[in-house]
């Protein structure tokens, strides 16, 4: 797995994080509290994954007076849409199944 | 034929698999077996069955273009205006096998749009977490 991918992995895999960044990339550019009414977590905690979002190029931050605006970077999942990738990890993942398949079956 | 309308794209998976090719060829055309492990289907192990592979995202329309039992099966995969050819091979290597798809046959930049489209946002992302559970 290249690097790219791994840190991008690491950053969408925590089901709040996802949700958050699923949520700028339906709804635009939103404010932390906007997201924290949203998220089910305190808004510190939504304003660090909003930090780490940010460290892997998924999300870019505007400040506006006393708001920071938070919008999704969809270009960043741009790797990870390849669709060379996306087959290959579906016939992985269906050959895993496969493998767990012929576990169970009689000779 | 230029170059660029018919420049395709094709993925290749591989892996050595320690049961016999009989074993394996039952699980890749037995309908009951193939939704264990593919999608649910109405396969039938006969050249040009119709059939359909149906998975959450929607389904693929497909037809059975070669059939070699024990070695070899090839059917076409129509999904969202796309064609493709699957084609899984099976090569016995000791007492195992060597299991091989390749999927063949979209156009590049049509195959980039379907990914996205078929996929969408929250789909994907399942899928994101599935294979960094597994990385």
């Amino acid at each position: 797995m290249p690097q790219t991918h791994d840190a991008l992995f690491r950053s969408l895999a925590d089901p709040t994080r996802r949700a958050i960044f699923e949520r700028l990339c339906r709804k635009g550019e939103q404010t932390v509290g906007a997201l924290t009414g949203h998220a089910g977590v305190s808004q510190p905690a939504v304003s660090k994954h909003l930090a780490q979002l940010k460290r892997a190029g998924l999300v870019r931050d505007r400040q506006d007076g006393r708001q920071t605006h938070y919008a999704a970077q969809i270009a960043a999942l741009a790797p990870l849409i390849d669709w060379t990738s996306q087959m290959t990890g579906f016939w992985e993942s269906k050959f895993d199944a496969l493998e767990n398949l012929l576990k169970r079956m009689d000779q | 034929m230029t170059s660029t309308a018919t420049e395709t794209k094709t993925v290749v998976v591989e892996r050595e698999i320690p049961h016999p090719p009989a074993k394996i060829w039952r699980a890749i055309t037995t309908p009951h077996l193939i939704e264990e492990w593919l999608m649910k289907n109405d396969f039938a192990p006969k050249l040009d069955h119709h059939f359909k592979l149906s998975g959450d995202w929607g389904h693929a329309d497909c037809k059975v273009l070669k059939i070699e039992p024990d070695c070899l099966l090839s059917y076409t995969w129509d999904a969202m205006g796309l064609k493709s050819v699957v084609t899984l091979t099976l090569t016995p290597k000791g007492s195992g096998t060597h299991l091989r798809v390749e999927q063949a046959g979209f156009p590049k930049e049509a195959a980039r749009a379907w990914a996205g489209a078929q996929y969408g946002w929250t789909s994907f992302l399942e899928k994101l977490e599935q294979v960094s559970a597994r990385a």
